[in-house]
């Protein structure tokens, strides 16, 4: 995985996180090429797009778009996994979560993305170790 | 209400909060800018505030911020700070901060290195985890570099939670660091092997990221993978391990057939579609590198077609998109196969998705057959009609056009109807592709002898439709057709039914507003009409009419003569002059028309696009040799200009030598003179820039001017790329008459229909060798020396990925050890109660260190290295071996003889006859030894020493120096026995007891080099007094030796560094 972008309906990004080093700039160029190509996709089409030699792998969870960039031998599937896993990760730790708890509690989002996902690798398959890190290190954090 | 003002700012600054600032922002929609730099302001007065408490605060407002595209960086430093906190929350909102806005360039993460390595080494694993995490994200080359150790020794950490994140960080440090992927390696491979599922899927995950990119380095450790892939029941971690086996199939066939059972097994039992797709996308791959020879695995290929269609069936539409990607990848080896779903796919036409329908397209190409092509394209003909968007319906067209010239217009029976469709595409409002349909026209006309009648008819009634198709001309590009259509008609015009109504059309003043290069096409092609009318009307003797058509010229001609563009200008006043010069031959009667048509005589030839490339270098022509002498370096400046010119001067002279002999020449010659002759816009004047131009390629060095030449040759006989393409084609007419045989095959195909199918074959093979006495030299010419298929060609030099193409199954040279910053614990123990020097002062030694360091172990890399050759190679040999076994033997992949396991086989040897030795070591307990002394001479020990000497040093949370191993055998001797695990490798044993002391030893077979054992030594103070001293020695034999620090004599002992208080 390149990178995960989360943003909503409107195309504000609410949540970034890249796994290769690019200047600022290009970041946003990117992000907001890919909003606008993601956004301007049909509800009815598949969650794949090829975008330059990367794919995007998207999905959208109420009115959130949850975006993964990854490479062309990737698995498309086990990327929509990934991203459904995190989502689950951030319903089971916040009790339902909506987009605000993203907006207000961004950082727990960052905690608990990088609890799942480490360099673009998936690090912890198990919902439960997961939250209970994350969990755990809240607690330390009292 | 100015005091209410003052109070509600000064709360804002001490009180707002994260959430403060997100609901601030949402409620200053308006002027959100200016409320944010009102917040930066205050952010930037918090951070000057001595509280860590309010930085941290301010760091996270300003990692919000960033997330909304303001620039954070200047806070770098505040981050830093942030980061540096002792407490947890504070350093999680640091090292967040630092992971979103971190990057390479940025200056100072380099002061970030020891505050990481402390983080790192820290007792609470979430200090260090949250590290690890930080530094997954901002590792730059050079903390790759001085951290890789660190990581290192923490994929051996007690926690689960701290070693898989080590795991994966370790793939980020190698693409920073591919020096450190040697060292790391073997340890990284015992983590497959880990009690711990999640760190097992992180080491796997690791691999496979490592082995996609250069598998071949890998093959070794597929037994291993193979027998997790038949145990684990982790989809997440067997999509892994199946991708990495369809990286590694191509390089190992034989794996392949041993693996199509199992992955077989998992299609049929799995219900993860995404495993499901992964095993048939490996099983694909499998069969492609089987390729031929092996018949008994249609029924995999059955299956996974199947199992697609079951894909393609599904409602998802992400499952049918994946299913077509799939079969597509089949059919390229198993055309067969997918044919067979054909009804399915022209399905998915209909699709709503675009990206299903494009998939489906893909497809289609490869689906033709003579049988089904017409019907097909008949679909494809509807949905073009009902495409909306331009980008599809584009797509579609070329598509059409794919299809139906692939292989040489291998499946076409009926031309007739090919060029219909290619007349209908016209019609198509808005597309780019004009010049695509443009090509095809002169393609399918000039090659195709017999079509030429029809498709002259159909240009015609093109050209007399231009205004519908010039309507709209310039915002597309289907006018590119009407150059085609003028070309066919003025070159073919022989076959002309109503060539003065053609010709008319050419002529009628709207022609002025199409682009310059068909205007072009157009007056150059109108001459060629009017030469045929006027013979026919000659040969007929109606003078009159004759005279009518040369006046009709003379009338028209003008408007072209005014164009704007050179070309058309220039052409349209010389063929003005030419026809005036013809009328006045008129009034006398002269009959001019033979003259005239003489002009065009001549039939082009379609040259094939790389025919340029395929000319053969002749015997003796070295093109790169200088024809001059080399201008010399010491030439003044003014002398130059006249060495090009020379230079060029004799290129002219020389600008035949690529032709193949003389005789040929000649008459190539002579004939080029007379088309010369013949030709009235050729300029007869001594080099003309055309003429070098068109002359040079042969001599020049040829890629630089075949890109120019390629242009007018891909479309062959273009009346508009100039004369010297004729002179060109003329030239090559022999190598052409292979085609020209080709040709009258499609005509006879064209006759007879029903004999198509040998014919067929034929002309496909005819094709292949277009200028067959040049074939063996395209090898040698387009491909660069030794150059390998794809593979390399395809990566990009500066792909990260590519460093670390590293041989991971040689031992590690000395030279290539993980930088170790080992003289930590003398630090300590020197000093143990300057707990945390600071920060800066810490980072310059161990800088220097290391150096010095590293370039002893260069040294000692290059003496060594004679006597592991010998074991290297030996060793090599037998992975090999093993590899073979495993492939060959049909039986259970046995856990036997695994490449895993050899280094520590070959330790164990050498610890044997170690043992032995041991007994005659002597240690003796001396009081009172300079502690200064002892420090500096420890310093020098390398980490690689046999010896490693352990202690009950309270002060062991600082000793991270040396391996993990070291590291490990650290906790147990620590007393903490009790709370953790014991780690497998600790089994000590006693090796000698008496009053004063007792020491249990281990051996372990050193992992990063396996000609050495590190013997770990744990010594227990059995006395009553405080041990101050202690050396250590053994005596050499000739299998064995003790590393001793550089200098000292084979009978020196090593200082024991530390002291023993009494128990």
């Amino acid at each position: 995985i390149h990178f995960i972008l989360l943003f909503s309906r409107q195309g504000k990004l609410r949540l970034q996180k890249w796994y290769m080093t690019l200047p600022d700039k290009e970041k946003k160029k990117i992000i907001r090429e890919i909003i606008q190509i993601i956004l301007s996709r049909n509800q009815k089409t598949s969650s794949f797009v090829d975008w330059k030699d990367l794919k995007l792998v998207y999905k959208r969870y109420a009115s959130l778009y949850f975006c993964c960039a990854i490479e062309e031998q990737d698995n498309e599937l086990l990327t929509l996994e990934v991203i459904h896993r995190y989502v689950e990760l951030l319903d089971r730790y916040f009790g339902n979560v909506c987009e605000l708890d993203i907006i207000f509690n961004f950082e727990k989002a960052y905690f608990i993305l990088d609890e799942f996902i480490i360099g673009g690798e998936v690090q912890e398959t198990s919902k439960r170790s997961a939250v209970k890190a994350i969990e755990d290190s809240d607690m330390l954090q009292e | 209400m100015a005091l209410k003002m003052v109070k509600g700012s000064i709360d804002r600054m001490f009180d707002k909060n994260l959430q403060d600032l997100v609901r601030g922002i949402r409620n200053h929609k308006e002027d959100e800018a200016k409320y944010i730099s009102q917040c930066i302001d205050e952010i930037k007065q918090e951070l000057k505030q001595d509280n860590i408490a309010v930085k941290a605060n301010a760091v996270c407002k300003l990692t919000y911020l960033q997330m909304l595209g303001y620039d954070i960086s200047w806070a770098a430093f505040n981050i830093i700070e942030v980061m540096s906190a002792s407490k947890f929350t504070f350093k999680r909102i640091g090292y967040l901060a630092a992971s979103q806005c971190f990057h390479e360039g940025t200056d100072v993460i380099m002061l970030t290195t020891n505050q990481i390595r402390k983080d790192l080494s820290s007792p609470n694993q979430y200090d260090t985890g949250v590290a690890l995490t930080g530094l997954s994200c901002f590792v730059t080359p050079d903390l790759a570099r001085d951290l890789a150790n660190d990581i290192m020794t923490l994929m051996s950490h007690t926690k689960p939670y701290i070693r898989k994140k080590a795991v994966l960080i370790m793939y980020k440090v190698f693409l920073k660091y591919p020096e450190s992927l040697r060292p790391a390696f073997p340890r990284l491979k015992e983590k497959l092997e880990d009690p711990d599922p999640g760190v097992q899927s992180a080491a796997v995950n690791v691999i496979c990221e490592l082995a996609r990119r250069n598998p071949k380095n890998y093959l070794s450790l597929a037994p291993l993978f193979f027998k997790l892939m038949t145990s684990s029941t982790n989809n997440w971690v067997l999509i892994k391990i199946i991708k990495l086996f369809g990286a590694l199939t191509p390089l190992e066939p034989r794996l392949g057939k041993k693996l199509i059972e199992p992955l077989t097994n998992l299609i049929h039992s799995t219900s993860a579609m995404s495993l499901l797709y992964e095993c048939v996308n490996t099983v694909i791959a499998v069969l492609i590198s089987l390729s031929s020879g092996m018949p008994n695995h249609s029924a995999s290929i059955q299956l996974c077609v199947q199992k697609l269609r079951i894909l393609i069936e599904d409602s998802d539409q992400n499952l049918k998109y994946l299913g077509l990607l799939a079969m597509s990848k089949i059919l390229k080896t198993h055309p067969k196969s997918v044919q067979s779903h054909k009804d399915l796919i022209l399905q998915c036409l209909d699709d709503k998705d675009e990206s299903i329908r494009l998939r489906a397209l893909d497809l289609l190409y490869g689906m033709v057959s003579k049988k089904n092509l017409m019907e097909i394209v008949k679909k494809l003909m509807i949905h073009v009609d009902k495409a909306e968007g331009t980008t599809y319906r584009d797509e579609l067209l070329t598509k059409i056009i794919d299809i139906c010239s692939q292989s040489n217009y291998q499946y076409i029976t009926n031309f007739e109807w090919y060029i219909s469709i290619l007349v209908e595409l016209t019609r198509l409002e808005g597309t780019r592709h004009g010049h695509l349909i443009a090509a095809q026209m002169l393609d399918v006309a000039i090659r195709v002898k017999a079509i030429r009648k029809f498709a002259v008819s159909q240009m015609a009634m093109l050209l007399d439709n231009a205004h519908l198709i010039a309507s709209n001309t310039q915002r597309n590009g289907i006018c590119e057709v009407l150059y085609a259509a003028a070309w066919i008609c003025g070159e073919f015009s022989e076959h002309l039914e109503e060539a003065n109504q053609t010709l008319e059309a050419m002529l009628r003043p709207k022609v002025t507003t199409l682009p310059g290069h068909i205007q072009a096409v157009y007056v150059q092609n109108m001459v060629k009409l009017y030469a045929s009318i006027l013979q026919q009307k000659e040969q007929s003797g109606e003078k009159e009419a004759a005279q009518e058509i040369t006046q009709l010229m003379i009338e028209r001609l003008p408007q072209f003569v005014q164009s704007a563009d050179l070309e058309v200008q220039e052409r349209a006043s010389c063929i003005l002059q030419l026809i005036k010069y013809i009328q006045k031959l008129q009034v006398k009667e002269v009959p001019v028309a033979e003259e005239v048509i003489a002009l065009f005589a001549g039939e082009l030839n379609p040259v094939a696009p790389k025919a340029q490339k395929k000319v053969p270098v002749p015997e003796g022509l070295d093109l790169d040799a200088w024809i001059n002498e080399p201008p010399s370096d010491s030439e003044s400046e003014d002398e130059k200009p006249k060495t090009i010119f020379h230079d060029e001067e004799q290129r002219h002279s020389r600008h035949r030598q690529p032709e193949i002999d003389e005789e040929e020449l000649a008459r190539r010659r002579e004939a080029r003179k007379q088309e010369q002759a013949n030709n009235p816009f050729y300029i007869k004047s001594s080099p003309s820039p055309q003429k070098r131009y068109q002359d040079t390629p042969g001599v020049e060095h040829i890629p630089v001017v075949q890109i120019d030449l390629s242009v007018p040759l891909k479309v062959p006989g273009m009346p508009m790329s100039d004369q010297y393409v004729k002179l060109e084609e003329e030239r090559r007419h022999k190598q052409k008459l292979e085609k020209d045989k080709k040709k009258k095959k499609q005509k006879k195909e064209k006759e007879k229909r029903g004999k198509h199918h040998r014919h067929n074959s034929l002309h496909t093979e005819s094709e292949e060798d277009i200028a067959p006495a040049h074939h063996v030299d395209i090898i040698t010419e387009e491909m660069p020396e030794n150059a390998l298929p794809s593979d390399e060609d395809d990566k990009d030099p500066n792909d990260p990925y590519k460093a670390l193409d590293i041989d991971l199954d040689k031992p590690l040279a000395d030279s290539e050890k993980l930088p170790v910053q080992r003289h930590r614990n003398v630090e300590t123990l020197k000093s143990p109660d300057s707990e945390a020097p600071l920060a800066e002062k810490k980072s310059k030694k161990p800088k220097k260190k290391e150096k010095k360091h590293k370039e002893k172990e260069r040294e000692k890399g290059k003496k060594k290295e004679k006597e592991k050759k010998a074991a290297e190679e030996e060793e090599e040999e037998k992975k090999g071996e093993d590899l073979d076994f495993w492939l060959s033997t049909a039986p259970p992949p046995a856990s036997t003889t695994q490449p895993q396991s050899q280094p520590e086989v070959g330790g164990a040897h050498v610890a044997e006859s170690q043992e032995v030795e041991k007994e005659e070591r002597e240690e003796r307990d001396e009081e009172e030894e300079d502690e200064g002394k002892k420090s500096s001479k420890h310093k020098k020990k390398k980490h690689k020493k046999e010896k490693e000497e352990k202690s009950k040093d309270k002060k062991k949370s600082k000793k991270k120096s040396h391996h993990s191993e070291e590291e490990a055998a650290e906790s147990v001797q620590n007393g903490t026995l009790d709370d953790e695990p014991l780690p497998p490798m600790s089994s000590y044993r006693l090796l000698a007891e008496n009053t004063y002391v007792k020491m249990t030893y281990d051996i372990q077979g050193n992992l990063q080099n396996d000609s050495q054992v590190t013997v770990s030594v744990i010594f227990e103070n059995k006395s009553t007094s405080f041990l101050k001293s202690m050396e250590l020695n053994v005596l050499d034999s000739l299998n064995t030796k003790m590393l001793r620090p550089e200098g000292s004599s084979v009978h020196d002992g090593i200082p024991v560094p530390f002291q023993l208080p009494p128990e």
